[in-house]
């Protein structure tokens, strides 16, 4: 749980925990309050990875290493067509 | 006299030469540059032709085996680059040229370099299978190498931009060609191995001629590539364009499009993944309170709950059957009891003392007659014993010979026989016993015979 709370998961990793929650969910042989738990945890995690997949802006940043390490900036495609 | 000089035919002659020729390193695999002439393609699918430069030709065979899968129609004329071992046509003694492999000439120093660097790099192993990283299949975000302008990184960002439009991607400014374009791309996967956010890397560019994709052939590129610790996605050129770069590569993509779709999962199948993920959830969370809720209410409508009285009344009732049951028993085990202790004296009324004396009696009265019986014949047989010994006594008896008319002389005391005058003197007392009785006489002379 904590691990989702402070954002560390990604996207990968919350499917494989959400994965293993339902898994458990189905298995049934869990007690009442933990099934609670767990399914409280699958929402989270469920929310936390539609908002991954829906974030509509896509990040593009052009990586520019410099004396003072990497840079990161914006970048505009440029489009004139030279064929490289 | 000089000495007879040795007489060669020509055949050995012709088989020394060739032996020759094919003994040496350099002719056994050179690589040769000319153009075509008398060209014929024979019908056993041998290739009979002439290479010629300006100066000189060569009588040259490629055989079916090896022309099957030129990469080229040689013509008359052709330019080419052909690879073979000199050796010898015995019959005819001339030498010539057995090509193995040909390509058209103008790239061929290019090619030759590729074919070389590609050999030296699969014999090192930098190609293996086993070398490959695997593709993750949900990266946290792209690294591009290619060129900032141009198809290619169009052609990437529009295609990540339909398929997961909300990873990040971050771009390494290269140069594709020229020069300067291999140390740039070495420089460019080993500053993405150092940032190391991203999971995965295409390194490519567009479509071009062999000499505009060379960065991509050469042996700094393929060594990083091979040693970047990021998984590596190749796209140069077009679909038929092979280059180092691709086969150093954890997975070679046609084109740059092809490498972007390689590289992110497509949002849509993530989206049902994660719909199916969620049903799935609620489906189990249902499932788990329904029977919960299932057990709860069995519980509550078991007769217990519902009638407790009863309850009590039956539990009265088999209170009482048990204690009747216990009752029944305990009379049970007493007779049983009662009956064994009956077999056990009768059993033992059996070893009483006074049956024992009676047996004895018994057997002892027996025994007294065999006895009795065993001394009569004893006594029997020595009775006849006897006799027979008296018989025998009889006839060996003194008596029997002094009846005859022989006397026994004995001293006075008796005690003991005179068989010699020696020891009797004259008036001692002698005893003469006969068959009848006994004579005391008185010895008046000795007299030795």
């Amino acid at each position: 749980m904590d691990s989702i709370n402070n954002g560390e998961l990604s996207f990968e990793q919350a499917m494989e925990r959400l994965d293993s929650i339902v898994s458990k969910l189905e298995n049934g042989d869990v007690p009442l309050e933990t099934a609670i738990e767990l399914f409280q945890e699958g929402m989270k995690l469920s929310r936390l990875c539609g908002s991954k997949l829906e974030q509509v802006e896509q990040k593009i940043e052009m990586l520019i290493e410099t004396e003072q390490g990497f840079q990161k900036k914006t970048f505009a495609p440029v489009n004139d067509d030279k064929g490289e | 006299m000089a000495n007879q000089p040795r007489i060669f035919s020509i055949k050995e002659l012709n088989r020394y030469i060739r032996m020759k020729l094919e003994s040496d390193s350099l002719l056994g695999d050179i690589w040769l540059r000319g153009e075509i002439s008398n060209f014929t393609h024979h019908s056993s699918g041998h290739m009979y032709f002439t290479l010629k430069d300006k100066d000189s030709r060569v009588k040259s065979i490629m055989f079916a085996s090896h022309n099957q899968r030129l990469p080229f129609i040689p013509k008359e004329g052709t330019k080419v680059l052909a690879r073979g071992n000199v050796s010898v046509y015995e019959r005819d003694g001339n030498y010539q040229f057995y090509v193995t492999a040909m390509q058209p000439d103008g790239i061929g120093s290019l090619y030759l370099a590729f074919e070389q660097l590609k050999s030296k790099l699969d014999a090192e192993g930098l190609f293996d299978a086993a070398r490959k990283r695997p593709i993750p299949a949900h990266p946290r975000a792209v690294g591009v190498i290619t060129s900032p302008t141009g198809a290619a990184v169009r052609d990437i960002l529009i295609t990540l931009q339909r398929r997961f439009p909300s990873i990040p991607v971050y771009i390494y400014p290269v140069l594709v060609q020229g020069t300067q374009a291999a140390p740039s791309i070495v420089k460019a996967i080993e500053a993405m191995n150092r940032f190391g956010e991203t999971d995965v890397l295409i390194v490519g560019r567009g479509g071009g001629s062999l000499e505009e994709l060379w960065a991509f052939n050469e042996e700094a590129v393929a060594r990083s590539i091979a040693a970047s610790v990021i998984p590596i996605i190749s796209a140069v050129g077009h679909e038929t364009d092979f280059t180092i770069a691709d086969f150093a590569a954890d997975l070679r993509a046609a084109t740059p499009t092809a490498a972007a779709e390689l590289a992110v999962p497509h949002l849509s199948e993530l989206r049902s993944r994660l719909e199916r993920q969620l049903q799935r959830l609620h489906q189990g969370m249902r499932y788990k309170l329904q029977e919960d809720r299932e057990k709860l209410q069995r519980l509550q409508r078991s007769p217990f709950f519902l009638y407790p009285r009863k309850y009590l009344l039956e539990q009265a009732e088999r209170l009482d059957r048990l204690t009747d049951k216990l009752e029944q028993r305990t009379r049970l085990t007493a007779e049983r009891g009662h009956t064994r202790l009956a077999r056990l004296r009768t059993a033992l009324a059996s070893h009483h003392p006074g049956e024992r004396a009676a047996y004895a009696a018994k057997r002892r009265e027996g025994l007294s007659k065999q006895l009795e019986h065993a001394m009569a014949s004893l006594l029997k047989e020595r009775k006849l014993a006897l006799h027979g010994t008296i018989r025998q006594l009889d006839a060996l008896s003194p008596l029997k010979v002094m009846s005859r008319g022989y006397g026994l002389v004995y001293d006075e005391n008796e005690d003991r026989l005179i068989k010699s005058v020696a020891g009797v003197e004259p008036g001692n007392i002698v005893k003469v016993k006969v068959a009848d009785g006994r004579l005391d006489c008185r010895v008046l002379d000795v007299k030795g015979d």
